[in-house]
């Protein structure tokens, strides 16, 4: 029954999203196009970083930024359908288990993440770059996106108003697009802003992200720290959900 | 089939002055509703109608008190239940990124029918509430009466033996009140059990087997419309005076002519569940 809860939730969001997947592909191309004309061609010729072309630095953590973005947001509706329509009564007046929406909800989110992120490896082919990619490349943007998810759905299930919504993005993910290791090596910064910034989740994504696509070594601990953030997150996402019928 | 007993809901809500302050939206509830019954709970507006029916459903847990359907308390197997009951909410609740024909798939799929049962049952309903040619438009295009028809649709795929409908007919024409009301009867006489709210008391009066009048969240009587109004007095003499309207309850229509010709002018009528409804909570609100 877990299998098919899960099923049938993801399933409502694939609908929605394959009846408009052109246009959701096509929007998804503009940023990442700005970023690499921007800081890849224009900027990023006159930089080398790590003996390595800028554009290959700053790739992985476009993906991660990228990832963060579109993972949070695809779940927010989430709000609305609470607020606004109440069309989440349907699922609260179901037999259905309350992990499935939650798990329905992220995967659907995750699936959206991967498509935008491989437009973005797609693009970065086109501009030159060169990256490594293999499974654990996968897993890490899987997590990323998981992560950023399940706090884009414990936001919507929290938060009362549209504008609060719209604070999350600029006062919590404006903040660590450009801090968390995206633009630039963390390792440049004051050590107590080093060592906030080191705890966030996106600055291991970006850190395991460009390692892997550089081929450089990378800590597994890293890895199991996401692993921890998507366990605690997915929690208070579950927490979330139950407390609408208290 | 459905015994409510001591159900008591209290909302704790933080003022102006920061200060916690608790409010009994429903106080102490209990009634028992027989299978096939259609059972009505009349209220003004704010008498915690619509809370009643959210705890029944499950949709907001209870502060205190007992529900047990078929002798089940919801606390114990809260899926099961729920597997056996529908909701008709009084707002319009469908999601409009899908489809009609999608919005009742959604509802199919979450009660876990598979997909030759829902595609049959879908079709079945749209036919039987005419809305066959609206599957694959948006629920936004449709008209008020349409919606309506279409969340009962919705909520009777999965076949629940009991209904819950949240003033079913809020906001509508008495065409299209009518149209429904007919559905409702239907489905009692298939066998379905039903709890409808509403604050219109012809609604109460011609659907219901039962009704309990509720008012700020606590249970004033509950019997059948009929005898609601016997116990009355069966026929009214109404009449205007400076503090306003005026009624006054006799048995017989001998009696209440001898009365009316006391008075200059006044009006001699059979009573109704509206009288009733005035007489026990004292408020006119939402009728």
């Amino acid at each position: 029954m877990l299998w098919q809860d899960i099923w049938t939730v993801f399933w409502r969001d694939w609908v929605v999203l394959r009846r408009r997947l052109k246009k959701f592909i096509f929007s998804r191309m503009v940023a990442p196009l700005l970023y690499m004309v921007a800081f890849g061609w224009g900027l990023g010729r006159s930089i080398q970083v790590t003996g390595g072309s800028y554009l290959d630095f700053l790739v992985p953590g476009i993906l991660a930024l990228n990832s963060m973005n579109i993972s949070f947001n695809s779940v927010t509706p989430v709000h609305s359908e609470r607020i606004y329509h109440k069309s989440l009564e349907e699922y609260i007046i179901a037999p259905v288990i309350p992990e499935a929406f939650v798990i329905g909800k992220v995967l659907a989110a995750v699936l959206r993440g991967l498509i935008s992120s491989a437009i973005i490896l797609f693009l970065a082919g086109l501009f030159g770059a060169q990256l490594q990619l293999s499974a654990l490349f996968l897993l890490v943007l899987v997590l990323n996106c998981i992560i950023f998810s399940e706090i884009g759905f414990f936001a919507a299930m929290t938060i009362s108003t549209y504008e609060e919504m719209g604070q999350v993005n600029t006062y919590i993910l404006l903040p660590m697009s450009f801090l968390c290791g995206t633009f630039f090596s963390v390792h440049t910064l004051p050590d107590l802003v080093r060592y906030a910034i080191q705890m966030l989740p996106l600055t291991h994504t970006s850190y395991l992200l460009r390692g892997i696509a550089l081929s450089q070594p990378v800590a597994l601990t890293s890895v199991i720290v996401l692993i921890l953030y998507a366990l605690l997150f997915f929690g208070m996402a579950r927490w979330a959900y139950l407390r609408l019928t208290k | 089939m459905i015994k409510v007993k001591g159900l008591t809901k209290e909302f704790i809500r933080k003022g102006r002055d920061g200060k916690m302050t608790a409010k009994k939206a429903v106080d102490d509830l209990s009634f028992e509703i027989a299978q096939g019954e259609i059972f009505g709970l009349l209220g003004p507006n704010g008498a915690g109608k619509t809370t009643t029916i959210r705890m029944l459903t499950m949709q907001t847990r209870k502060t205190s008190g007992d529900i047990q359907y078929n002798g089940i308390s919801i606390e114990k197997n809260e899926k099961a239940i729920k597997a056996m009951i529908g909701v008709v909410p009084q707002h319009i609740n469908f999601d409009m990124d899908l489809t009609v024909g999608q919005n009742m798939e959604l509802h199919g799929r979450l009660h876990h029918m598979d997909k030759q049962q829902r595609q049959k049952r879908i079709q079945e309903l749209l036919h039987y509430i005419e809305l066959e040619d609206t599957v694959n438009m948006s629920p936004r295009q449709l008209s008020g009466g349409m919606k309506r028809r279409l969340l009962i649709a919705r909520a009777l795929i999965h076949k629940p033996q009991i209904l819950f409908m949240d003033e079913p007919t809020v906001a509508l024409d008495p065409q299209v009140r009518h149209r429904i009301w007919d559905l409702i009867r239907e489905m009692a006489a298939q066998g379905v059990t039903v709890l409808l709210t509403t604050h219109y008391i012809e609604e109460a009066e011609k659907l219901c087997n039962r009704v309990a009048i509720i008012n700020k969240g606590k249970l004033v009587d509950i019997d059948t419309p009929a005898s609601f109004c016997q116990q009355m007095g069966r026929y009214t003499v109404e009449w205007q005076t400076e503090e306003g309207r005026q009624f006054k309850f006799f048995d017989s229509k001998e009696e209440a002519a001898g009365f009316a010709a006391t008075l200059d002018s006044s009006h001699i009528r059979r009573s109704n569940l509206e009288d009733v409804f005035i007489e026990l909570t004292g408020r006119r609100e939402g009728i």
